[in-house]
């Protein structure tokens, strides 16, 4: 029965993986972009919420409101300002801003907010939990997390297969040079991608900063994470993403309950293994588009 | 009326030069061929028009205004649209999609879906099917009507006829007339003279990026586009026919 309840609440921690590697995938799917930033981007964004839970005495979950438009702002606003200087055949320019920009939003945390641990309260249904059975219990921030994990993904999909702005996101990942010449603006394009991927990734910092205590050297940790669940998904799948972030979590709770069981083992270990096999066995991810 | 005026036109990649002082003038209604040998730059002036190979002499005036440095993302709603060489569908995109996508910044019409359908019937019950998994030929069909979708005033087809079988070839060019008659100015660029003098009410000939020849595909003789096309000592009448 702890076994079950492992893979539970791996799935339960799989949402939030999920809900990081969401705006890398995208950003990668649009436009080849690896962003560095991506985790420190989750932590700005878990920061950001802390000042407007403060200044305005407004609960985390609805800070979201504040949150979001920021970042996607942020993220729109970087892109047309920086990134897009960086988007060529070659992948090292992009790579180096993003890490410059991940080292910049650390180090600004640490003055602005001090190195201290910071977490965002959202009262009692913190601890609360809905009783399974009598040795599974789930929690309802996870559940929120898992629920809004998806509902993300699923707008993102609808967004991608059903509307005019994702059939252009579309055309742009498959051929930029033709896509300007359906009157496609590609440069404004990979704008409104990186405001989107801003926004999911400020999502994810929040419901991080409500499940644990985060500092302002916490985002390579999760950007680790996000990327072994979008390369186990599939690089640039949306439904892959999905996926790769729930097995990732599996992992890390079922490698938990291995050091539990018999005292050796650890969750990142586990994942990472999970992460390495698929590398190694199907490296265009498990839902992935064949590589071009 | 003139739709396009192009004056000492030259244009390149990095280092190598590929159009030298072309001059080109093409008037509203008429269906223009511009022929020439392999690497004589007619895809490189169809690229320059569209905008994916900047300008760097010369003026290129369509409709009266001067469009050497607008980018090419808004040249098709001015109303140039290119059929690019290779057909250049997206891969990801089904075959309506392909099609809806050539509308995104086009012009009001009268071509849309259906009159596009009317104009290639093949591609009808294709249309949900990804484009990649088309023939050659209807995927040139699909990327003709892509464009059309754009509502273009002059659209640009380079290298119809590649690779694709002469029966093909001929159903796409037995197409051409109705872009004509739907209002659009057509410029295609050919490597098979036969087919598209068959077509052109006017014929331009590239030889190494400078123009060789320019007439009514009646009034010039074939000895002459001959040694236009391939560089020949011109047999008599080809400076009378410039």
């Amino acid at each position: 029965m702890e076994w079950l309840n492992a893979i539970v609440q791996g799935i339960m921690l799989g949402g939030l993986f999920a809900l990081f590697a969401t705006g890398l995938s995208l950003a990668f799917g649009v436009m080849r972009f690896v962003n560095l930033a991506h985790g420190d981007l989750a932590i700005l964004g878990a920061f950001v919420a802390v000042s407007v839970t403060s200044a305005l005495g407004l609960n985390p979950f609805v800070s979201l409101v504040i949150v979001v438009p920021v970042m996607l702002a942020t993220g729109y606003a970087l892109q047309l300002g920086a990134f897009n200087f960086t988007i060529s055949a070659d992948p090292l320019p992009s790579i180096l801003v993003t890490f410059g920009l991940g080292i910049v939003i650390q180090n600004v945390l640490l003055e602005t907010y001090s190195a201290d641990s910071r977490g965002l309260d959202v009262g009692s249904i913190e601890i609360e939990s809905i009783r399974i059975t009598d040795a599974i219990a789930i929690g309802w921030i996870p559940l929120i997390t898992l629920i809004v994990a998806v509902a993300v993904l699923g707008a993102l999909q609808l967004m991608l297969s059903r509307t005019p702005l994702g059939r252009a996101f579309r055309a742009v990942s498959d051929d930029p040079p033709t896509a300007r010449l359906m009157g496609i603006n590609d440069r404004n394009l990979y704008a409104v991608a990186m405001g989107i991927a801003f926004a999911t990734v400020a999502v994810a910092g929040v419901f991080l900063g409500i499940r644990q205590s985060f500092g302002p050297l916490d985002g390579p940790a999760q950007l680790l994470y996000a990327f072994e669940a979008v390369v186990i998904g599939g690089l640039g799948s949306v439904w892959g993403t999905l996926v790769g972030g729930l097995l990732l979590g599996v992992a890390h709770t079922v490698g938990g309950q291995f050091e539990v069981a018999y005292g050796y083992g650890s969750g990142p270990l586990v994942g990472h293994l999970v992460f390495l096999v698929v590398l190694a066995t199907k490296p265009s991810g498990l839902l992935g588009r064949r590589a071009e | 009326m003139t739709l396009l005026e192009v004056r000492g036109l030259d244009a390149g990649y990095g280092d190598f030069q590929a159009l030298f002082g072309i001059d080109v003038t093409v008037t509203e209604g008429e269906t223009l061929a511009m022929i020439g040998a392999n690497g004589a730059g007619k895809t490189t002036f169809l690229r320059v028009l569209a905008g994916q190979v900047p300008t760097r002499a010369g003026s290129i005036v369509f409709d009266g205004t001067d469009i050497a440095g607008v980018k090419a993302h808004r040249r098709v709603g001015l109303g140039i649209a290119l059929v690019p060489e290779g057909r250049m569908l997206f891969g990801s995109l089904t075959v309506r999609e392909n099609l809806i996508i050539g509308a995104h910044a086009g012009r009001p019409g009268r071509w849309d879906l259906e009159a596009v359908l009317d104009v290639f019937p093949l591609i009808r019950p294709l249309l949900e099917r990804p484009s990649h998994v088309l023939s050659g030929g209807e995927q040139q069909a699909v990327a003709i009507g892509r464009a059309l979708m754009s509502n273009p005033r002059l659209i640009l087809l380079d290298e119809v006829s590649l690779g694709l079988a002469p029966v093909v070839v001929k159903s796409l060019y037995q197409a051409l007339p109705a872009l004509s008659e739907g209002g659009a100015t057509v410029l295609l660029v050919e490597q098979d003279i036969g087919q598209a003098l068959e077509v052109a009410s006017r014929l331009v000939c590239l030889l190494e990026g400078r123009v060789s020849l320019e007439g009514k595909p009646a009034e010039v003789p074939r000895s002459d586009i001959t040694a236009a096309y391939f560089g020949l000592p011109a047999g008599s009448g080809s400076e009378a026919s410039s």
